[in-house]
């Protein structure tokens, strides 16, 4: 794997999430989660800009020609990213295993031998903690909150869970850059995170979810059934409309 | 209401290094014309005080003007860049470049002294150490409503004390 398509995979987690995230504006449970939801939107948005706009320094192509005029297989997001959400429970669910692990991610991408990368991610990484105070928060709220909150915040975590396992899932094709100190080693993340996720489940008064799935694929650009539709909601006015500028 | 307002701290050692560095350059003038460039959705604050202007110089003869965003995903930077380009050119100024940098990443230290002030005065708690006050009656008994507010860069709290919703801007270590 180049640097490149190293970047442009990480731009893609972003960028998918910040689609996903965007999707609740309009729809959250009330006016500051409304705005809460589409500000952390845009904080996945800008980091896949930085992204995209640091891949195209390095020989790749225009932000929006990588948002607007790629077909799913091209994506090389992790699948976790891309999953629709049933209920603001799923949101919340996904939202607080991924930035759990991006407090963690981002914290040794900040240190990595690229200083674009580095600089990159350690700007991220002050937004991630707090939106994993955020999420965190709402993992309690809704795990010892009511009867039903509980439940669906319980099955929230069933679903997601299977999809966890990919964030730590060694990529062949990433040795070289692990070796050359320029990626983290994912896999060597997963305990720390095991601990912080699990002590807050406990905190939240939610059964830890139970085995392990192993669902992957998605840096190869093999991807879920719900990564198209939401690909074809975002790039269609782009698509119609070549060019088009606000 | 009372008049107990929270006191701002003093100027922090990464304001006091910009501003060595801006009283250092030999761009002076330009530096004052950019202090009338203002952020879009806090137009209290130029962006000299908050920390987006990072410095002006010369790169290889060619006049660069350096800004950072706050948040990666700030919706403002496009418009700070629109209103940079015409501040110079209305003061005669061409033929320069501004480009953003993210390294080192802004922080909430970065902001003067002046804009925590302004900040408080226009009802927002500025980012200071210690606990988060009342910009209005200086009560530290407030309770955070949303880690979000109307922007990314700001939460949304209450006071205890004189029951006034308020905006906090984040302190970003």
């Amino acid at each position: 794997m180049s640097l490149l398509e190293a970047v442009v995979g990480l731009g893609d987690d972003a960028l998918v999430l910040g689609q996903r995230l965007s999707e609740w504006c309009g729809k959250s449970p009330w006016l500051e989660e409304d705005l809460a939801m589409a500000n952390t939107a845009l904080d996945f948005l800008g980091r896949a800009r930085l992204l995209y706009g640091y891949a195209e320094a390095l020989g790749g192509c225009d932000e929006d020609a990588y948002a607007f005029q790629r077909d799913a297989r091209d994506f090389t997001n992790l699948l976790i990213y891309e999953l629709p959400c049933a209920d603001f429970a799923s949101a919340c669910a996904r939202q607080f295993l991924v930035d759990a692990f991006d407090a963690l991610h981002l914290e040794r991408l900040s240190e990595s031998a690229d200083a674009e990368l580095a600089g990159i991610a350690a700007k991220a990484h002050k937004e991630a903690l707090y939106h994993h105070r955020r999420s965190v928060a709402w993992l309690v709220r809704l795990g010892d909150g009511t009867a039903e909150s509980r439940c669906r915040m319980q099955k929230a975590l069933a679903d997601v869970w299977g999809y966890h396992a990919e964030l730590f899932a060694p990529v062949e094709a990433e040795a070289d850059l692990i070796a050359k100190g320029v990626l983290p080693d994912r896999a060597a993340l997963r305990p720390q995170w095991l601990a912080a996720v699990t002590a807050t489940l406990d905190e939240a008064t939610l059964a830890p979810p139970g085995a392990d799935g192993r669902i992957d694929g998605g840096r190869q650009g093999q991807h879920t059934e719900h990564l198209s539709p939401m690909l074809a909601e975002m790039q269609h006015l782009h698509r119609s409309h070549p060019g088009a500028r606000w | 209401m009372t008049s107990s307002k929270a006191a701002i701290p003093l100027e922090t050692p990464e304001y006091a290094a910009r501003l060595a560095q801006r009283q250092a350059s030999r761009h002076g003038v330009l530096y004052a014309l950019l202090d009338a460039v203002r952020d879009p959705e806090l137009p209290e604050l130029s962006i000299w005080d908050l920390g987006v202007l990072r410095e002006v110089r010369e790169d290889g003869g060619e006049l660069t003007v350096a800004i950072t965003p706050t948040y990666s995903g700030c919706p403002a930077l496009a418009v700070i860049r629109e209103d940079i380009a015409a501040c110079l050119n209305e003061a005669g100024c061409q033929g320069f470049e501004i480009v953003e940098e993210t390294r080192p990443p802004w922080t909430t230290a970065l902001m003067s002294r002046a804009a925590c002030a302004q900040l408080q005065a226009g009802g927002i708690a500025p980012p200071v150490p210690g606990p988060v006050r009342c910009p209005v009656c200086g009560s530290a008994e407030t309770a955070l409503v949303s880690e979000f507010a109307s922007t990314a860069c700001k939460a949304h709290y209450r006071c205890r004390t004189c029951l006034e919703p308020f905006d906090h801007f984040k302190t970003l270590k």
